[in-house]
């Protein structure tokens, strides 16, 4: 480095942590060394969220949060997105890297999160790391769903309907709550503009924040690997750890091909497919909403069925408050349960590498039912499918709740001293 | 007001005398036929016409201005000379000037926007353009409906055949199969101005046009798409060899 850059470097890490940063963070943040194929998610939703927020700002310079209706009888807000798919230049290319994004979010984000699940990522010292990463979860699905009844068709409208009348189902402050949340007695024009002000702002505020938080915890306490052990154990004379690299450039390089990758089948839907055959973009999306037509069929987008199938797959009332009210309990649980995870699991090895047969089947259990839940949520409900959406829900509860059982009985092999890297 | 538009609403006007007709939602009730969908120009122009001349009276298509339609190969004479009645300006969108409270009366629902009708009557499966195809070839007389018209499609609808003199005159058979189920059969009972093969062409022409009129950029996103998707193919491939050359050390 020239002597005149290292003086201005000098000058502001006199005044700014900027090396100390970038050292902490990049080039002496020590990753272990065998990452594979699951470790490229995480920056891979990084990416997601910045492909969010930059397209999501030039589709907010014309899109119109307005439900009054234009010269043709279409609400501004339907006829907005129309504009920027058909006049703004790109804007069709803008909205559907947001369309797709959303959805490409949600896939990666469930990967990352069966990462963590299969290498017992979530385990002692990473419980915060888990939290905050449950907490993204949670704000990622509120983020999606208002960000749904913005292009203001009948999924939209409708969607958010089924969804905010969930909110009716709770004792004694139900009604109530579901009104503050629609702004109004009805979906309508305050709805919208709350939905668009919280989608916009406040709720990617705490996204970010949380984001933020992910990584320093992380960086705190260092990445799990696919072996479950921790590398801090074995150091070099320097404190470096012996199974370690640094992130930048090894990891940094390595994520450049897995974000090659992922943008390659990302565009393939992009400039393809971008309704993804209904499943992205849903068709009746097409629609304008109109309050005075129910669709035949309601159904979330794909990342909320597993959750919309375990909703409605409660049927019983209990203790004098109806099913609806249970089925919002257990949606609510589903997601919640997560949190325990770190307690819930007694496993003596972390990685499924060297846990025991038990944790495999019920984890595979655990996987079939989410996805059956998931496709169920699509279709219309009907009596057998309710049925198998019960015993799915039950799966779907009965590996977390016995694992403090099952995890401890489980036969495990014992775990290396270093990570295993070819 | 054109004296087209008016010849229309008067000979709905005798419809609407009679019940207002139910326009249902309907599902598929026989299997769709698939359509053949292109993006020629010459089958899109004709699309275009048959759409301004046929549609553009009940329906509007009230995201496309009419010079989108110098993308199919049209000039803006061409278009102002053929394909505009109203004294529209070339740049104005295709709007009517039917109001849907009054059309919600005389036809029982008001005949939706047609920009995206070919996206909306998709399914995860079938085209919209499949349903389209088979909708507009499937009308059949049934006397007991206030146009005299009937669709094995979309039962009951609201709308009237407005290509029975292209088509001619159909009639339904249907045939119980015993386990609660009926078979349509369609009968061509009255030859029209063209023969079945024609009419099949010039639905598919409308069909396509419709089918652009959705997504005028269709076309050239998947152009820029193979692009995008070769510079990608290329880029993985370097930083591939970027993170290998980088790893070499790595044991």
């Amino acid at each position: 480095m020239t002597t005149k850059s290292q003086a201005l470097l000098n000058w502001i890490d006199a005044r700014f942590p900027l090396t100390s940063t970038y050292k902490a963070h990049l080039s002496e943040y020590y990753a272990p060394k065998n990452f594979n194929f699951w470790y490229f998610f995480g920056s891979l939703a990084l990416l997601v969220l910045v492909i969010q927020i930059v397209t999501g700002i030039f589709l907010v310079m014309h899109y119109k949060p307005d439900t009054s209706l234009n010269s043709s009888g279409v609400s501004l807000a339907f006829a907005s997105v129309e504009y920027i798919m058909r006049e703004v230049p790109g804007g069709w290319l803008i909205r559907y890297l947001h369309s797709t994004g959303a959805s490409a979010f949600f896939i990666v984000v469930y990967l990352h999160m069966f990462r963590a699940m299969i290498y017992g990522s979530y385990r002692k010292p990473r419980e915060l790391l888990w939290i905050f990463g449950c907490l993204l979860f949670l704000v990622l699905m509120a983020e999606a769903f208002m960000g749904y009844l913005l292009p203001w068709g009948q999924m939209s409208f409708w969607g958010a309907q089924v969804i905010i009348n969930l909110f009716s189902a709770i004792p004694i402050i139900g009604e109530d709550l579901s009104t503050v949340i629609r702004g109004d007695f009805v979906i309508g024009d305050a709805t919208l503009n709350r939905f668009f002000a919280l989608h916009v702002i406040a709720v990617p505020l705490v996204l970010l924040g949380l984001v933020v938080a992910h990584i320093i915890a992380l960086h705190e306490v260092g990445s799990n690997n696919p072996d479950g052990v921790e590398i801090k154990k074995k150091k070099d004379a320097n404190g470096i750890p012996l199974d370690g690299i640094p992130f930048h450039p090894y990891y940094t390089v390595k994520d450049i091909v897995g974000v090659g990758v992922f943008l390659f089948f990302f565009s393939a839907v992009v400039f393809f497919a971008p309704e993804f055959f209904g499943f992205f973009l849903e068709f009746n999306n097409f629609i304008p909403s109109d309050p005075l037509k129910t669709p035949p069929h309601i159904a979330p987008v794909w990342y909320f069925t597993p959750f919309y199938s375990i909703l409605r797959a409660v049927t019983y009332p209990l203790f004098g408050l109806d099913a609806k009210f249970w089925g919002v309990v257990a949606m609510g649980a589903a997601v919640v349960i997560l949190f325990f995870l770190p307690w819930l699991d007694r496993s003596p090895a972390k990685s499924i590498r060297y846990r025991g047969p038990i944790f495999k089947i019920a984890l595979a259990i655990f996987v079939i039912s989410f996805f059956i839940l998931g496709y169920l949520g699509v279709l219309p409900a009907t009596p057998g499918r309710t049925v198998v959406a019960q015993i799915c829900s039950v799966l779907y509860f009965a590996f977390f709740l016995l694992m403090p059982w099952y995890s401890k009985i489980d036969k495990c092999k014992p775990e290396p001293e270093r990570v295993t890297f070819k | 007001m054109t004296t087209r538009m008016l010849k229309n609403i008067k000979r709905f006007l005798a419809a609407a005398l009679f019940a207002p007709a139910i326009a249902l939602a309907a599902g598929p009730a026989a299997p769709l036929d698939k359509a053949p969908v292109t993006t020629d120009r010459a089958s899109l122009q004709n699309g275009a016409k048959l759409f301004v001349n046929y549609c553009l009276n009940c329906h509007s298509a009230s995201f496309l201005r009419y010079n989108k339609l110098t993308e199919i190969g049209l000039t803006e004479d061409q278009i102002r000379d053929n394909l505009m009645f109203a004294g529209e300006g070339v740049g104005d969108l295709m709007k009517i000037a039917m109001r849907p409270a009054e059309s919600k009366v005389w036809f029982g629902a008001a005949p939706p926007d047609l920009t995206l009708i070919a996206r909306q009557r998709s399914g995860h499966t079938t085209p919209g353009a499949d349903w389209l195809y088979t909708y507009m070839r499937q009308f059949y007389r049934d006397p007991s409906r206030p146009t005299g018209w009937n669709n094995l499609v979309f039962e009951n609808v609201g709308m009237p055949h407005v290509f029975w003199q292209l088509q001619g005159d159909q009639v339904a058979h249907f045939t119980d199969n015993g386990d609660g189920t009926t078979t349509a059969r369609l009968e061509l009972v009255k030859p029209g101005l063209m023969t079945p093969a024609e009419y099949d062409a010039a639905v598919a022409d409308l069909v396509s046009f419709l089918v652009w009129m959705g997504e005028p950029i269709a076309e050239k996103r998947k152009t820029i798409g193979y692009f995008v998707l070769i510079f990608l193919a290329g880029f993985t491939v370097l930083a591939y060899a970027l993170k290998k050359n980088y790893w070499k050390d790595i044991h």
